[in-house]
């Protein structure tokens, strides 16, 4: 594809803290190129504010390949922008074109809170995490790979909802707010694996407990998290996480 | 964990909203299959007799009358319930967006269940005061235990073109509704497993077009065919 620069105009959330409220600002950034990603294009917005001696805008941003989960830009009404099974660092900027404005706002929820203007607090994810999503092994070496025969089939399935970075999109995305894809995928990833088994039902029910303490939506199946996910999570995983739970209070788990 | 709490949590309020609505598509299956009588061509000399058969039957039986106690109960735990996780749901963003994603990546009657809800809970308010409350206040009350002539009283009440037009609109609500609830109930479930998902889309489609379709066909065909006789 051809190289070409472009000018554009940007409305940007700028929020100084949880405690106030936040406006949008414009900007117009000149010179683009069409080989630079979104976030470069943020680079450059910056150093022009830095420059001209006003506040760069703060967002998120770790390894800038699409693998950490730390991006997270509500681009023109999509998380991550427009391109599917995409972060916001591998969204290009060959997708616009000279003389376009773009929309720019931090994810919203209400157990998102911005810390920073596109930054926001997603350490409700980690208390979900913290509640459960792990598999208690306290002593012990690690055992040979082969003791442990998984089939091909679950491992596949194990791996595909491994893939969740936990960037939140499926939050963001969510018109209730929801982060059951999020949940899901976490719980789907070690409910398959022999090594998630013996905790399967308490983890299930405490992650959900967590999950609904920190103010997110009820998942009401409308699927937009699948539709923006980076990873490509699938509803199948929520399907499963529906089926853990239920199987968890048939049952009845240890607590209670 | 215990009954209570096993309800109370958010994925406990979807497994009963999801369950009174697989209570209620029976239950929609079973009023069409009844109602749709009236299209069973008559004898001469006769008319809607199939149908008022039929209507006498599912009025004077007592275990019908038993589970219609259940029908009540779950309609109104899905309305309930339904309505508390749109309010709820509806204050888990304070901040809204200013560009909003659309129909880029869910479907408009997905994302309004509750506005379709409610448009159908109306509908259901005067389908219930045409038919249902004046059949069992003649059966309460009545000395003689007097059961309605329902097909007559169709016919009545579908000569109004306005009652006509509010129960076709009443219909296509719940065609939209069912559009996003029959499949969402499956995955509330977790029955919408890679191997079913595809089978259960589909027939979930096919439910809420042919479903609510033979319903409005009733009060359309009742006020330009059928009551010509009358």
């Amino acid at each position: 594809m051809q190289h070409y620069n472009m000018n554009l105009t940007l409305k940007v959330w700028r929020q100084r803290s949880n405690k106030v409220k936040g406006h949008f600002e414009s900007f117009q950034v000149k010179n683009i190129s069409s080989e630079m990603s979104f976030l470069e294009m943020f680079d450059v917005l910056n150093e022009q504010l830095v420059a001209e001696g006003k506040d760069p805008i703060a967002f998120d941003h770790d390894c800038r390949e699409g693998i950490c989960g730390m991006c997270s830009m509500y681009i023109n009404g999509r998380a991550h922008g427009p391109w599917t099974q995409n972060t916001t660092c591998q969204l290009h900027m060959r997708e616009y074109k000279d003389g376009d404005t773009i929309v720019v706002e931090p994810w919203r929820a209400e157990s998102f809170p911005v810390i920073r203007d596109l930054v926001v607090d997603r350490s409700a994810f980690d208390r979900i995490i913290g509640a459960g999503g792990y598999v208690s092994v306290n002593t012990g070496n690690a055992v040979d790979a082969n003791s442990l025969p998984i089939e091909k089939q679950k491992a596949d399935e194990a791996f595909a909802a491994a893939s969740c970075i936990g960037c939140g999109a499926c939050v963001a995305a969510c018109p209730n707010a929801s982060a059951m894809l999020f949940v899901s995928a976490k719980i789907a990833h070690l409910a398959l694996l022999p090594q998630g088994e013996p905790e399967r039902k308490n983890r299930a029910v405490n992650m959900i407990q967590q999950m609904d303490t920190e103010g997110f939506g009820s998942c009401t199946n409308i699927g937009a998290c699948e539709a923006e996910c980076p990873k490509g999570i699938s509803l199948e995983n929520i399907a499963r996480l529906n089926r853990e739970y239920v199987g968890a209070i048939f049952s009845g788990s240890n607590n209670g | 964990m215990n009954w209570k709490n096993a309800f109370s949590t958010s994925i406990g309020k979807k497994i009963l909203v999801g369950g009174t609505g697989l209570f209620l598509i029976l239950f929609l299956v079973v009023h069409c299959y009844v109602n749709a009588m009236i299209f069973w061509p008559d004898e001469p000399g006769e008319t809607g007799k199939h149908f008022t058969e039929a209507a006498a039957f599912m009025g004077g039986n007592v275990a019908i009358r038993i589970m219609e106690i259940g029908l009540f109960a779950g309609l109104i735990i899905h309305i309930v319930q339904g309505l508390l996780l749109w309010s709820q749901n509806s204050k888990r963003r304070p901040v809204r967006y200013e560009v909003s994603a659309g129909n880029n990546t869910s479907r408009w009657y997905s994302r309004s269940m509750g506005l379709l809800g409610t448009l159908i809970l109306l509908f259901l308010i005067l389908h219930l005061y045409h038919f249902w409350a004046p059949n069992r206040y003649g059966q309460a009350f009545d000395a003689a235990w007097r059961e309605e002539d329902l097909y007559e009283k169709m016919v009545k009440v579908f000569s109004q073109m306005w009652v006509v037009v509010v129960y076709v609109l009443g219909c296509v609500s719940l065609a939209w509704h069912l559009m996003h609830g029959f499949f969402s109930a499956f995955q509330t479930f977790g029955l919408t497993t890679h191997r079913y998902k595809a089978t259960i889309k589909s027939v979930g489609v096919a439910f809420s077009i042919l479903i609510p379709l033979i319903f409005a066909a009733m009060p359309v065909y009742l006020h330009f065919i059928g009551s010509s006789g009358h």
